[in-house]
C-alpha cells in the first residue's frame, strides 16, 4: 500500500515534468528548437496567475484562461521579436539564446520590488483537499495534475494527428524549406508554435504552483523536464507525458528506497542510461541521414 | 598596409603570421610578466581569475567551439579537477605531481562523458552532459570523506620540493605560464591533423568520416584534452579561492562557462581570452552601474542575471562571432579604409536544415 502510494505521488510530480515535457516537445517537434527557458515560461505563468489572482483579486477560472492568453502572446511575441531573425542558424545558437531568456526572465522578475523575492501561495479552490479511496490518500492538487495533462496531451496529439495545422506543423518540422515550397508560412507557424507552447507552460505553472508555491527560481524544475523529453522519445508527445511519469516515479521510488541524495540525480542517471542503450527514447523516431 | 605574399603551405600553419603579431603578442607577453609591479592587488587577482578562466575557455572552446561538441556540465571537470587537487595538495603531495593527477583524472572524467557522445548528437549530448554535471556536483556534496561534502573544503597554497606560491604574485605567474602554455598547446594542436580532423568532425560528420577521420577516437578525444584543460583550470581555481565547495561547480557555472566562450567568440583562440576578461569585469561593471542607476533598478537582486541574459540575447542576435568577431570587423575597417562595405560579414539567410537527419 505504501508502495502504491508513493507511486501515485511520483506519478502526480511526473505529470509535472510530462507537462513542461509537453511544451518542450511541441516546439521541437516543429522548429527542432530546444527551449532552455521553457521553465521560466512557466515561472511567467505561476507569476502571472499569481497576480491576477490575489492581486487584483480575479475568480479561479477567469484568471487561469487570462494567463493562458497571456503566456500565449508573450511565447507568440518572444518568437516574432527574438527567435524569427536566427531562424537557420545552429541549434547551439538557439540554446544559447534560450538560456539568455531564460536568465533575462528570471532576473527581472526578481527585480519586482516586494514580488520577487518572496515565496507565494496561489489560491487555487481546491488547495489543501484530499480524497480517500481504499486507504489511499490522494492529493486533489495532484489529481488535478493528472487529469489535466492527460487530457491536455489527448488534445495536442489529435491536434497534431488530425488537424490542417497540425499536419502543416509536421511537415515544417521534417524540411523547412520543403515546406515553404509546398505553400506553409513556416514562420507564422514557428510563432503559432511558440505561442502554444508558452500557454501550455502557463497550464504547467499554474497547476504546479499550489504544489511547491511560486517562486523566481521554480523555473529550474525545466531542468528535469528536459531528462523526461528525452526518454519519451524527443519528437514524441505520447512519449513527453510517458517519460515524464517514468522520471517522477523513479524518483519518488529513490527517494524512498535508496540512501539520501540520488532522489535528486535519479532523473539525470535515467536519461543517461536512456541515451547510452536507446538515444531515440522511447516513442522516437528512427531517422538516419543518407548520403 | 601590410600584404602577407605567400609562397610555400608552411606559412599557412606557421604559428607567428607576420612580423607585428610577433610584436604585439611579445608587447602582451611583456605586459604581463610586468603586472605585478603596475597593478594594485585587488586588480592582480582579477588578472589571475582571467587566466584561470581562459584556462578552461581554451578547453571548452576546443570541444564546442572546434569540434561541434556541446557540453552544458564543464564546471563539473572543473571540479574534479579541483578537488583532485585539494585531496592530493592536503595529503601532501608536492604541486607539478598533483596538478597533473588533476588533469589526467579530468581527462579521464571527459572519456566518460565522451562514451555517449559518440551515439547522440547535438541537443542530446547537451543533456547528457548537463545530467552528469548535476551527478558529480551531487557526488561532491555526499562523497565526504573526500570533499568534505556541502561544508566545503581548505586547501593549502602550491608547494613543492621547499619552494610554495604562498603570496599573489607568485601564484599568479603559476597560473601566467600554465595559462601561455595551455595557449601554446592549443594553438600547436589546431594546426596539427588532430586539430584538423577536429574542424573537420565540426563541420561536417559525414565528410569527416569518408575522409578517413576515426569519429569516436577524436570525439573522446577532444572530450579528453577539453575536459584536462578545465581540471587544470580547476586547481588553479581551487588554490586561488583556497576554498571550494560542490555549489561552485553546477549549473550556474557551467553555463557561465559558456556565455563566456559565446561572448568571446566562438570558434576562436583569442575568444577564450575575451570572454574570460567580461565573465571577470562584467559583476564589477554591474557594482558600478548600481551606484548610478536608481535604487529600484540598482539595488535589485536580480540585476546581475536579467544583465546576463539581455547580453547573451544581444551577441546571439547581433554578434554570432562574440568580441572576437566585433574585432575582426573593426580591424578589417581600419586596414581596408576606406573600402569597408556594410555586407562584408553579413549572415545568409536561411530555412533550418534538420538536425535529426544528420
Amino acid at each position: 500500500m505504501q508502495a502504491l502510494q508513493i507511486v501515485i505521488s511520483g506519478m502526480a510530480q511526473g505529470c509535472i515534468y510530462g507537462l513542461i515535457a509537453l511544451g518542450l516537445v511541441l516546439i521541437y517537434k516543429t522548429t527542432e528548437t530546444v527551449s532552455f527557458a521553457h521553465g521560466e515560461l512557466m515561472m511567467l505563468g505561476a507569476f502571472a496567475g499569481f497576480a491576477l489572482m490575489t492581486l487584483l483579486g480575479w475568480p479561479f477560472w477567469l484568471a487561469m484562461l487570462a494567463t493562458i492568453a497571456v503566456l500565449a502572446l508573450f511565447g507568440f511575441g518572444l518568437e516574432r521579436i527574438v527567435i524569427r531573425p536566427i531562424l537557420g542558424q545552429p541549434a547551439f545558437s538557439l540554446v544559447m539564446l534560450t538560456i539568455g531568456i531564460g536568465y533575462a526572465a528570471r532576473g527581472l522578475v526578481t527585480m519586482i520590488p516586494g514580488i520577487g523575492t518572496e515565496t507565494h501561495t496561489l489560491p487555487v479552490p481546491y488547495k489543501d483537499q484530499t480524497w480517500n479511496v481504499g486507504g489511499l490518500v490522494l492529493n486533489v492538487e495532484q489529481m488535478v495534475v493528472i487529469a489535466a495533462t492527460a487530457v491536455l496531451s489527448a488534445v495536442l496529439y489529435a491536434m497534431f494527428r488530425y488537424s490542417k495545422i497540425g499536419i502543416a506543423m509536421q511537415a515544417s518540422s521534417q524540411n523547412q524549406l520543403a515546406a515553404y515550397y509546398m505553400g506553409i508560412p513556416v514562420k507564422r507557424l514557428n510563432a503559432l508554435v511558440w505561442g502554444l507552447a508558452a500557454a501550455v507552460a502557463a497550464i504547467a505553472g499554474v497547476l504546479l504552483a499550489p504544489i511547491t508555491f511560486v517562486y523566481a527560481n521554480m523555473g529550474f524544475i525545466g531542468l528535469k523536464a528536459m531528462p523526461a523529453a528525452v526518454v519519451g522519445g524527443f519528437g514524441s508527445l505520447p512519449g513527453a507525458l510517458v517519460g515524464g511519469l517514468v522520471i517522477g516515479v523513479v524518483e519518488a521510488l529513490s527517494g524512498f528506497y535508496l540512501p539520501e541524495g540520488f532522489k535528486d540525480v535519479a532523473p539525470y542517471v535515467v536519461v543517461l542510461i536512456m541515451l547510452v542503450v536507446r538515444p531515440n527514447g522511447l516513442f522516437g523516431e528512427k531517422l538516419r541521414k543518407k548520403v | 598596409m601590410r600584404f602577407l605574399f605567400k609562397t610555400t603551405y608552411v606559412q599557412d600553419i606557421r604559428l607567428v603570421k607576420h612580423g607585428g603579431q610577433a610584436f604585439w603578442y611579445g608587447l602582451l607577453v611583456l605586459a604581463l610578466l610586468a603586472s605585478p609591479w603596475l597593478l594594485s592587488d585587488y586588480w592582480l587577482a582579477q588578472l589571475t581569475f582571467v587566466l584561470i578562466y581562459a584556462v578552461v575557455g581554451l578547453g571548452l572552446m576546443l570541444l564546442s567551439g572546434y569540434t561541434g561538441l556541446f557540453s552544458l556540465g564543464h564546471a563539473a571537470f572543473l571540479g574534479v579537477g579541483a578537488y583532485t587537487e585539494a585531496a592530493l595538495g592536503n595529503a601532501g603531495w608536492p604541486f607539478p605531481l598533483s596538478f597533473a593527477a588533476a588533469a589526467l583524472i579530468s581527462a579521464a572524467a571527459g572519456v566518460v562523458v565522451g562514451l555517449p557522445a559518440l551515439r547522440v548528437k547535438g541537443i542530446y549530448l547537451a543533456i547528457a552532459t548537463l545530467a552528469f554535471g548535476f551527478i558529480v556536483v551531487e557526488v561532491f556534496a555526499r562523497w565526504e570523506s573526500v570533499t568534505g561534502g556541502n561544508a566545503g573544503k581548505h586547501l593549502k597554497a602550491p608547494s613543492a620540493f621547499g619552494w610554495s606560491a604562498d603570496d599573489d604574485v607568485s601564484f599568479y605567474f603559476v597560473c601566467l605560464v600554465v595559462a601561455i602554455g595551455a595557449t601554446f598547446a592549443i594553438l600547436n594542436l589546431l594546426r596539427s591533423p588532430t586539430g584538423r580532423a577536429f574542424v573537420a568532425i565540426r563541420d561536417s560528420e559525414v565528410s569527416a568520416q569518408s575522409m578517413g577521420i576515426h569519429l569516436a577516437y577524436y570525439k573522446t578525444l577532444s572530450f579528453a584534452i577539453s575536459a584536462a584543460l578545465a581540471g587544470v583550470g580547476g586547481a588553479l581555481y581551487a588554490h586561488k579561492l583556497k576554498f571550494i565547495s560542490p555549489d561552485q561547480f553546477d549549473i550556474i557555472q557551467s553555463i557561465d562557462l559558456v556565455l563566456m566562450i559565446v561572448v568571446g567568440g566562438i570558434g576562436s583562440v583569442h575568444g577564450a581570452f575575451l570572454g574570460a576578461i567580461f565573465l571577470i569585469t562584467m559583476p564589477q561593471v554591474i557594482a558600478l552601474a548600481k551606484d548610478v542607476l536608481p535604487a529600484v533598478i540598482g539595488q535589485a537582486p536580480g540585476l546581475q542575471g536579467a544583465v546576463y541574459g539581455f547580453v547573451l540575447i544581444g551577441f546571439v542576435l547581433f554578434e554570432p562571432l562574440g568580441l572576437y568577431g566585433r574585432w575582426l570587423k573593426l580591424r578589417t575597417y581600419l586596414q581596408i579604409f576606406p573600402f569597408y562595405r556594410r555586407g562584408m560579414f553579413k549572415r545568409q539567410k536561411s530555412f533550418l536544415k534538420s538536425d535529426r537527419l544528420k
